[in-house]
């Protein structure tokens, strides 16, 4: 495995591991407040013993996020050099509001978690407030921070110097607010329904159980919104791309050569050698429109540019449809549920459909790390598009691939731990909390 | 604008090794600690914990920022000693939240006992390594040719780092025994933390004698270095001075002032350290040191940076102060058992 790859992986491979934990840190404790908040509204134990109980699972996640966090401040470094020793000083400054946002939430966090008893409980509430939406902030300025990657700004580049850096510029750069709020969307879509597909599967086992049965309820109504809305900010997204990244957008549309009007590409298998995508569905010009606004539209192709600048077009095809599939599943299952929600007030006791909300646990983190694999290979082989190749940033210390083998390593035995330890946490979950036992039959 | 930001990183790595090292050494006494040891640990730690710890991200990040070039050259260089200290973090962490979290007394329970404890030992001590090495002047920035050994193990791989790292450990031992004191009310238990106190505050000291010379060992002038400096001979007399202040503290224990004074100790030798230091941040072999002028960052991001630094005071300081306020030491014995 040569230096390079090993980077890109062991990038990859931490990326994706901690993007988990940062979309449960984001949403997490806007569950957990807001069932706060219902219990202090209504004194119903159920919404106080959800609260409590998600509190037990987001501090082993919380905990993981953030030491796999720390992780990432350090192999941008140790992985690529060359790339933060110019952008630290241009993104720097993300970083340190990043800083502030998570040492906020890790207090708040702390007194949230270890404060039931000893504090006021709307000041208790407050506190949750606070780390939500202080987690929210410092996903935000993290993905400002990537988004400069996509969309460099705010310094200019003089024989392989950047120069006259204005880092409110490089922050708020062309592509930082569809790229946060595509990702808050996603923090919030993936969370919640994998919180609410545990509930439903349990639910189903239990039906009646009061507490699995609002936890379902809260989980999904916010997973229902933001998946709703989460097209929206893809249409958002995509607009923005086919103006600032013509290769990537490409690239994810398998769109080899430029066209007039283009196609837009339904699945299919990228076949580089003959140019071509084989078994696709093609919706004539509607890439045209999604890309543009305009079906009769010229959209870029790949052959506008050099072949050492394009893109790996499989990945990004694949990883793309992927993540379009599942949003688009996701909608659809948040668009029924809240139908449901105002004509069948019995849809939870269905176990079809129950059954159905289980089945979809995974997928808005697997649509989550597929949208990030867009992102980043899309971007190949630039680290900072346009302006500083990957293979230039990359450390110079031989054998980087070891670093990989051993972060994959821990990230592995910490990923089967979690699965383990949550398994174990849901089957006591009717010890500890009166309402999350069945109803006598 | 410059030295602002200097001072605040300085803070933010005093807090680090005070704050921070009082958690990892709670992982190193705790072997020492009893039967009921595990028990006052974790709930000592458990609410702080992650806090204590943004102060290490905060330093990397105003690291990367204003001195980017420090941040990347050790990136490269102290490859392998920082992967060890990631890994420590993350084990560390990961498994201390698990004992914490995991429901009941199964078989795992000693597993994440004992990976807890080796990571809260290991990581300290590359901690001290990579620090080691960026004094020590072993890394050559200039020359290619020289082997993998040469350029990447040789810099941190002698005796002054291991010294150096052993030293940390044993400080933050140090700092956790002292800090532990007030964690508990039991008279017996009292007692092990005061006899645990005394001890690591041994260990510390013989450790920085071989600190010392380690480095006259392998050729650095450390010696020479400290006690020319009037700053740092003012650092060390002070450090000295508040010894018999302890150790009386420690016969007639106030848990504030035994906390203040061991912070003091701490900041001292750090500021000690800094007096012989300033400006370098990295000694490099052939006289290229990497200082805090010659690797700064444009004005423009300075300026951002100290903007996002005060704010972000403003907000941490007085959350910190409550969070500390919430979990004071000694209350909450009726809910132990939580």
């Amino acid at each position: 495995m040569d230096d390079l790859l090993a980077a890109r992986l062991q990038m990859a491979t931490s990326l994706g591991f901690h993007i988990v934990f940062a979309c449960i840190g984001m949403t997490m404790p806007v569950l957990m407040a807001f069932s706060e908040w219902k219990w202090i509204r209504t004194s119903e134990p159920v919404y106080l013993d959800l609260a409590k109980a998600w509190s037990k699972g987001v501090a082993l996640f919380f905990a993981v996020g953030a030491v796999s966090g720390t992780v990432l401040s350090f192999e941008l470094g140790l992985l690529f050099p060359g790339f933060m020793r110019h952008a630290g000083p241009i993104i720097g400054m993300p970083f340190s509001w990043e800083g502030t946002a998570f040492f906020i939430e890790a207090i708040a966090l702390g007194v949230f978690l270890y404060g039931w008893d000893r504090l006021n409980k709307w000041v208790h509430w407050l506190s949750g407030v606070v780390v939500g939406v202080s987690g929210v902030l410092s996903g935000i300025f993290v993905v400002s921070a990537n988004a400069w990657m996509n969309s460099p700004a705010g310094f200019s580049w003089e024989n392989g110097e950047a120069m006259n850096i204005d880092p409110v510029a490089a922050m708020f750069n062309d592509a930082w607010f569809s790229q946060a709020l595509h990702m808050t969307l996603a923090a919030f879509v993936a969370t919640s329904f994998a919180v609410a597909g545990v509930h439903a599967f349990l639910l189903s086992k239990n039906p009646g159980n009061t507490f699995h049965r609002q936890a379902v309820k809260i989980a999904l109504s916010f997973g229902a919104v933001s998946a709703f809305l989460q097209p929206i900010s893809g249409d958002i997204s995509a607009k923005d791309v086919a103006e600032r990244q013509p290769a990537k957008l490409a690239a994810l549309e398998v769109l080899y050569k430029t066209s007039k009007p283009a196609d837009l590409i339904i699945g299919g298998i990228p076949n580089d050698k003959e140019q071509r995508v084989d078994y696709a569905i093609h919706v004539p010009g509607a890439l045209s429109y999604l890309a543009h606004g305009d079906f009769g539209a010229e959209v870029t192709g790949l052959d506008k540019f050099p072949p050492d600048e394009r893109p790996p077009v499989l990945i990004t095809h694949l990883a793309f449809q992927l993540m379009v599939g599942i949003g688009t599943l996701l909608a659809l299952a948040g668009f029924l549920f809240l139908v449901f929600s105002w004509r069948w007030k019995h849809n939870l006791s269905r176990r079809w459909w129950l059954l159905f909300i289980a089945f979809l646990t995974p997928l808005g983190f697997i649509a989550v790390e597929a949208g990030w694999t867009v992102t980043e290979v899309g971007r190949q082989p630039w680290i900072i598009y346009n302006v500083m190749k990957t293979k230039d940033a990359v450390s110079a210390m031989p054998g980087l691939q070891y670093s990989f083998y051993l972060i994959s390593a821990v990230y592995l035995l910490l990923t089967g731990l979690l699965v383990w330890m949550m398994r174990r946490q849901i089957e006591t979950v009717d010890h500890f909390y009166p309402s999350a036992r069945n109803p006598k039959e | 604008m410059l030295q602002i930001i200097i001072l605040i990183l300085g803070v933010s790595f005093i807090l680090y090794t005070i704050l921070g090292g009082a958690d990892f050494g709670a992982g190193i006494v705790e072997t020492f600690a009893g039967k009921k040891g595990e028990r006052i640990i974790s709930k000592a730690l458990a609410p702080v914990w992650e806090a204590n710890h943004v102060w290490l991200i905060l330093a990397i990040v105003i690291l990367f920022t204003a001195f980017p070039l420090v941040y990347s050259t050790i990136s490269v260089v102290l490859h392998i000693p920082l992967m060890i200290v990631l890994i420590g973090i993350v084990l560390r962490g990961s498994f201390f939240t698990f004992r914490h979290y995991d429901i009941g007394h199964s078989g795992t329970h000693k597993y994440y006992t004992a990976v807890f404890k080796v990571s809260s030992f290991i990581t300290p001590v590359f901690l001290g390594v990579t620090l080691g090495a960026m004094i020590l002047g072993k890394m050559d920035l200039v020359s290619t040719t020289g082997s993998f050994y040469e350029q990447y193990v040789q810099p941190w791989f002698n005796l002054f780092c291991l010294a150096m790292g052993l030293f940390s450990a044993f400080l933050f031992g140090y700092i956790a025994s002292i800090f532990l004191i007030g964690e508990t009310k039991s008279p017996i238990e009292r007692e092990r933390y005061l006899r645990l106190s005394r001890f690591f505050m041994l260990l510390t000291f013989v450790m920085s004698i071989l600190v010392f010379v380690a480095a006259e060992f392998e050729n650095h002038p450390l010696f020479d270095e400290f006690f020319s400096a009037p700053v740092s001979i003012a650092a060390f007399t002070g450090v000295l001075l508040l010894v018999p202040a302890i150790f009386y503290l420690l016969n007639h224990p106030i848990i504030l002032f035994l906390r203040a004074a061991v912070s003091m100790q701490v900041a001292l030798v750090i500021v000690g350290w800094f007096a012989i230091q300033y400006p370098v941040l990295l000694v490099e072999k052939n006289g290229n040191h990497l200082t805090f002028y010659n690797t700064t960052a444009p004005d423009a991001t300075l300026f951002q940076l100290l903007i996002a630094l005060f704010v972000g005071l403003l907000f941490v300081v007085p959350a910190f102060f409550f969070l500390f306020k919430v979990f004071k030491p000694g209350e909450d014995q009726h809910q132990v058992n939580h």
